[in-house]
């Protein structure tokens, strides 16, 4: 026997078939890069955009016609109000909801139809709510609400990310096993008690993780707050849920669509502080849930 | 209350009849039913949101409809709201989105299936930690820095590039959003292929097969339905896009193809007319409501055809 014929070399065909996987792993990492590399241009262009216009001044001043005196003070108040009144009324409602669904329902048509109504809601575009808003809370609940009040965007912004915040406590609920609960069953606890000592104390670090990266979705929201008439010059700030008010988001709009340069510096300014806030929360939720993850 | 209950059946079983004391029982289950009904209560907001959002939208357009027609309204080619003569044809509109939404879909199909295969089928573990961080946050950045983003950043990049473009275009527009909706077909189709049993891949392996083939012979066509389901809630997306299209296309209602003109999107004019002083009940206010019933319609469609989908294709793997 030549050892020839027992080569231990691929034959070319095989060769190919290899040099062909090769060439398409590398487009696939390329496609993956292109993500990360225009995350990295992004943020580089905001960053050489506005970092020098970020002064203390910066925070401290209120808009203002000349680019130089102008600040974010005003939607920096704006932004902290409504996110605390966002988080108010989406925490509660939202955790409630998941639990209705996790622990209470009976499987059946009206479960059914919560939840997939939960998932189209979900999907529903950010201005519709906007309109929704401005139908319902702007105009319909104006005694109550003010009008284009802080508390209309919250109310408006909370009916945005419920969806999101319950999908995600619904996912921290039902990692909790099953024993738990068997056990305070077992030992007579009610269901609800049940519920209160036991799922939610340890779902809870799962379901803060879920809310606050539907906050962090929140905080950069702007068509709908547009459309309840959240206001791009406010020279205030807001005292109480039922005043005007205005937010970054809005802001930065407002700062953007200017064609003046300086304008355009302000607004890559206040998109640095932006992303700061937003960036921060997320890696809080990531923290908390490195901190807290627990198997089963 | 629940403690005593219980000394007292345990006491019972000793000796002669049981006597358990139902003390607080019936108080119990009252507040029992109580909290039942108020978690019952917020699961329900959900319906009253959608039921809220379509009678609102309905509502408004029918006051819309009486004064233009439904056959103009959507077979109009003008769409002049805001000064005389005003016509009401949505067409310039829905082309924008669709367009829009196009170029977005040129971008993110692409891109996005060739994440989702390096990252289930080809990354080092390590790698994929640090990818899969940096596409959340991607996809985490709020539509309007994307609007500056694209009027700063890509439009002056394609203007010695693309002859003729202009500074609001639905290029640079349809590119971002584009880059937005990436992150969201990347995850979905990943977790598809994730789904994909393990068997099935060593199944090839041992007849052959390489990566390569493994990757787009097996695994592929085997988490098709979830792929393309992710393709259509991406561009259901796009189409409900905002902000990132407001700053980046303009706005101005223009029926072409053209990608290097400004046009206006469903969603730019909703916001357009919104940043004016437009009274209540006047046809302009009402036409917004007409323009989000359309939108509301088509996106909701599309994600329920997109979840209908993917749950008719699933393959089950036992």
């Amino acid at each position: 026997m030549s050892p020839e014929r027992y080569s231990l070399a691929a034959p070319p065909e095989l060769v190919a078939r290899r040099r062909r996987g090769q060439v398409f792993q590398y487009l696939c990492l390329s496609a993956t890069l292109v993500g990360v590399v225009t995350l990295v241009v992004l943020l580089a262009d905001v960053l050489i955009d506005g970092v020098t216009w970020l002064s203390a001044t910066f925070f401290t001043e209120f808009p203002s016609r000349i680019p130089a005196r102008a600040g974010i003070k005003s939607a920096l108040y704006g932004t902290v109000w409504l996110m605390g009144l966002c988080a108010l009324i989406s925490f509660p409602l939202g955790v409630a909801a998941a639990v209705w669904l996790e622990e209470y329902a009976r499987k059946g048509w009206l479960q059914t139809v919560i939840q997939t109504n939960i998932a189209n809601l979900a999907g529903v575009p950010s201005i519709v709510y906007g309109i929704l808003g401005l139908a319902v809370f702007v105009r319909w609940m104006v005694p109550f609400t003010g009008g284009r009040s802080v508390i209309s965007g919250a109310l408006t912004i909370s009916l945005l990310v419920l969806p999101v915040l319950i999908i995600a406590s619904q996912e921290a609920i039902r990692a909790v096993p099953g024993s738990i609960r068997e056990a305070s069953y077992g030992l007579g606890a009610t269901k609800w008690q049940t519920v209160r000592h036991h799922v939610l104390p340890n779902a809870m670090p799962g379901i803060l993780t879920g809310t606050i990266l539907a906050m962090s979705r929140a905080i950069g929201e702007t068509a709908p707050l547009i459309m309840i008439g959240a206001l791009t010059f406010i020279a205030f700030v807001p005292d109480g849920p039922r005043d005007q008010f205005t937010v970054l988001s809005i802001q930065i709009y407002n700062w953007a669509s200017r064609p003046q340069a300086d304008f355009q510096h302000l607004a890559a300014a206040a998109i640095i502080v932006l992303l700061v806030l937003l960036l921060s929360m997320n890696a809080l939720a990531i923290w908390l849930r490195n901190r807290h993850h627990r198997e089963w | 209350m629940s403690e005593r209950a219980v000394i007292e059946a345990t006491r019972g079983v000793g000796g002669g009849a049981p006597r358990v004391s139902l003390r607080g029982a019936r108080s119990r289950t009252a507040k029992e039913a109580v909290i039942g009904g108020l978690l019952f209560a917020a699961g329900a907001v959900s319906i009253l949101t959608t039921v809220g959002i379509i009678a609102v939208l309905v509502w408004e357009s029918l006051a819309f409809f009486r004064r233009v027609s439904v056959a103009e309204f959507l077979t109009g080619t003008v769409w002049t709201p805001l000064f005389v003569p005003q016509h009401f044809g949505v067409l310039p509109l829905l082309l924008g989105s669709v367009l829009v939404s196009i170029i977005a879909a040129a971008i993110a199909i692409p891109l996005g299936l060739g994440s989702a295969i390096y990252l289930s089928e080809f990354a080092p573990d390590r790698l994929r930690r640090y990818l899969k961080p940096i596409l959340e946050i991607l996809a985490g950045v709020p539509s309007v820095v994307y609007g500056y983003f694209a009027l700063t950043f890509v439009t002056p990049l394609l203007q010695p590039l693309v002859p003729g473009l202009q500074l609001f275009n639905a290029l640079s527009a349809g590119i971002v959003v584009g880059i937005m909706v990436l992150p969201l077909i990347a995850s979905l189709s990943e977790d598809a292929m994730n789904a994909v049993p393990r068997g099935l891949r060593q199944g090839a392996y041992a007849l052959g097969a390489t990566k390569f083939e493994v990757a787009t012979r097996v695994v592929t066509p085997a988490a098709l339905s979830g792929i393309v389901a992710s393709f259509i809630l991406a561009i259901s997306r796009a189409i409900g896009e905002t902000m990132a299209v407001v700053l980046a296309a303009g706005m101005t209602p223009n029926l072409t193809l053209d990608v290097r003109e400004s046009i206006q999107t469903l969603t730019a004019y909703i916001v357009q007319v919104s940043l004016g002083d437009t009274p209540f009940g006047s046809i302009e206010y009402q036409s917004i409501f007409a323009v989000g019933l359309l939108l509301f319609a088509v996106t909701l469609g599309m994600n329920v055809f997109g979840r209908w989908f993917l749950k008719r294709y699933r393959e089950e793997y036992a």
